[in-house]
């Protein structure tokens, strides 16, 4: 592994120059801002976004072909949304030649696993033209998310502006302006299982990969990793899509993403060692030894 | 070319679905056949009788044990090649013909189908029906690496093919089911879809993030838990994308 934050070419701290971008997503609007400009300009036929599902602040992945499409699923919800069960779909019922994905760092793993090991992936590996990372320190099963804004915070699903992870609280804040914080601490137990054997924060193998950790509020962390990246994101710079401020003139800049990351990690991989020895001279599986 | 491999495929009882699939890499086979490959059996591709030594033997389709003749091919193919590669569901985990009961015209006795593992040691397994194109490509560009590459090509094909001989140790048996045993029971399964996407019958859906298998359509091609990054993941390989994805486009221009 190329350290705990990954190759990258560059590291910025930015926002979309969109204010209708800004005011919808949830930090500097990196992701929507980026697809509407690949989008606009040919670098994609359509994007596998998280939308809204059939319950209050449930995902469903789906293909957003217009900016509209994308505009509707901007913001971060924090639940599962099976983001690459789109991928092959999008190739033929949607007839994309370029797609463009975003995902949290394991769905940016499978990405990259499906085109190095396409094994059910027909056409999918030369068809991915635009991977967008989010970075991510754990996720829920919706049901988690139910229960911690209606047990724990007390409102209605329905009645939920916003959520967020951020300064080591969970935030819910409510359409009527009421602003609910719960310590990590109580979060903790309700994440998603498969989250606590993830060796990566933040996101790792995407294209371009971002989150609001270490960039002040409204401002978002943006690591530019591969060839195709770099070249999507300076040609979005020089139409002005983005403002942007060098990483090292921020704060808290890169030295908190660097810590959370390498705790993350560390955390992470000793799970992964405590499993081999979990039961009686019997242990559980680590996918990171192969598939027995 | 004096440094090309020799290449042979392998028809047991399959629907050439795999074969197609090998073909529909166009001009990519092309190239393969051109510079990396010699074709030394094939029935459908090779006027050659009997199976000849080979470096590479790719097989297709199950083995049917009331046919003499195909039993008697496997193993020979195991004698006369170096490496043995399941190509396809029906070679690696007998697939749709798990299903055959016999009954068929006109050989009706014909019913008992194996996965070729079940007869001879496998080395590669390329699961999924069919195989994707460009997974039978992949591997195709990494067995010419391992066998005539340089060191750190040789290296690199070691690393990329050994999740998938280690597919082929697991085990003849697959189905969606697996996604449950070996992933969501596990705790493993974090929600991303790959199974959902790599499914060829749309057998699986997934029910707030994790898969939901409708065991009535699924032909057991094993598709689904290969394709699962929980399934395996190696570190040493797919962070390596870019460059390895460039290196087999290169490989093929
Ligand atoms: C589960 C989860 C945990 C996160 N944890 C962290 C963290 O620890 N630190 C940090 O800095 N950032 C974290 N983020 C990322 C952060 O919340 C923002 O999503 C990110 O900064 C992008 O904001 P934006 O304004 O650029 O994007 P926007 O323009 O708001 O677009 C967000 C995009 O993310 C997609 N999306 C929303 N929810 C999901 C989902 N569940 N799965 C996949 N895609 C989704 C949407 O479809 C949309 O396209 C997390 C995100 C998620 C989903
Ligand atoms: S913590 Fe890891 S496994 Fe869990 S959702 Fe985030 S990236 Fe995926
Ligand atoms: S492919 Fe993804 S969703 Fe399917 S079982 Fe594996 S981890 Fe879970
Ligand atoms: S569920 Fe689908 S992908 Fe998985 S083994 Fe069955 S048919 Fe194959």
């Amino acid at each position: 592994m190329a350290g705990e934050l990954g190759k990258y070419k560059l590291c910025v701290s930015a926002r979309s120059s969109d204010k209708a971008i800004l005011s919808k997503s949830q930090d500097g609007g990196i992701v929507t801002q980026l697809f509407k400009f690949a989008l606009e300009e040919g670098i994609i036929d359509g994007a596998i976004v998280a939308g809204k599902g059939d319950e209050p602040w449930r995902p469903r992945p789906f293909i957003a072909t217009t900016v509209e499409e994308l505009m509707s699923a901007s913001g971060t919800k924090y639940n599962i949304s099976p983001q690459v069960s789109w991928i092959k779909e999008a190739t033929r019922s949607y007839g994309l030649d370029k797609i463009g994905i975003v995902g949290t760092p394991c769905q940016m793993q499978a990405v990259r696993k499906g085109q190095l090991y396409p094994v059910g992936l027909r056409d999918v590996p030369d068809c991915i033209k635009l991977a967008v990372g989010i970075f991510c320190m754990e996720n829920f099963p919706y049901q988690s998310i139910v229960q911690l804004v209606e047990d724990h915070a007390g409102m209605r699903m329905d009645a939920v502006k916003k959520m967020e992870i951020g300064k080591g609280k969970f935030w819910v804040y409510g359409q009527r302006g009421q602003v609910v914080q719960l310590p990590l601490k109580v979060t903790h137990k309700y994440e998603q299982p498969g989250c606590h054997v993830c060796l990566d924060y933040v996101a790792n193998l995407a294209d371009v990969s971002t989150g609001s950790v270490g960039s002040p509020d409204g401002w978002s962390t943006v690591f530019v990793r591969t060839k195709n990246g770099d070249d999507i994101w300076s040609k979005a710079i020089a139409a002005g899509c983005f403002e942007t401020k060098p990483i090292e003139q921020v704060k808290p800049g890169l030295e908190l993403v660097t810590k959370l990351a390498t705790e993350k990690i560390s955390k992470n991989q000793k799970t992964v060692e405590e499993r081999a020895k979990f039961g009686v001279s019997k242990g559980l599986r680590n996918p990171y030894l192969g598939p027995k | 070319m004096a440094d090309k491999i020799t290449v042979g495929h392998v028809h047991m009882s399959g629907c050439t679905g795999c074969l197609v699939s090998l073909a529909d890499n166009y001009g990519g086979l092309l190239t393969i056949l051109d510079k990396y490959a010699d074709l030394v059996y094939g029935l459908t591709l090779a006027d050659v009788r009997h199976i000849p030594k080979m470096d590479v033997a790719l097989v297709e389709g199950s083995v049917c044990i009331q046919d003499k003749l195909s039993v008697q091919e496997i193993k020979e193919t195991r004698e006369k090649a170096a490496v043995v590669v399941a190509v396809g569901g029906c070679a690696c985990y007998g697939n749709i013909t798990r299903f055959a009961r016999g009954g068929q015209q006109n050989q009706p006795q014909h019913e008992s189908y194996l996965p070729v593992g079940d007869l001879i040691k496998v080395d590669v397994y390329i699961p999924g029906c069919a195989p994707t194109p460009q997974m039978i490509r992949n591997v195709c560009v990494m067995a010419y690496l391992l066998l005539k590459g340089n060191k750190d090509q040789q290296e690199l094909a070691k690393k990329y093919l050994t999740p998938l001989m280690q597919l082929a140790e697991r085990g003849t048996e697959a189905c969606g089911c697996d996604l449950m045993y070996d992933i969501v029971n596990q705790g493993l399964c974090m929600g991303c879809g790959s199974c959902a996407a790599a499914c060829p019958v749309r057998a699986i859906t997934h029910e707030y993030g994790k898969p939901n298998v409708n065991r009535e359509m699924c032909i057991k091609c094993g598709a689904c838990y290969a394709q699962c990054p929980r399934s395996f993941f190696n570190f040493d390989v797919i962070p390596e994308f870019e460059g390895i994805m460039e290196a087999i486009a290169g490989a093929l221009k």
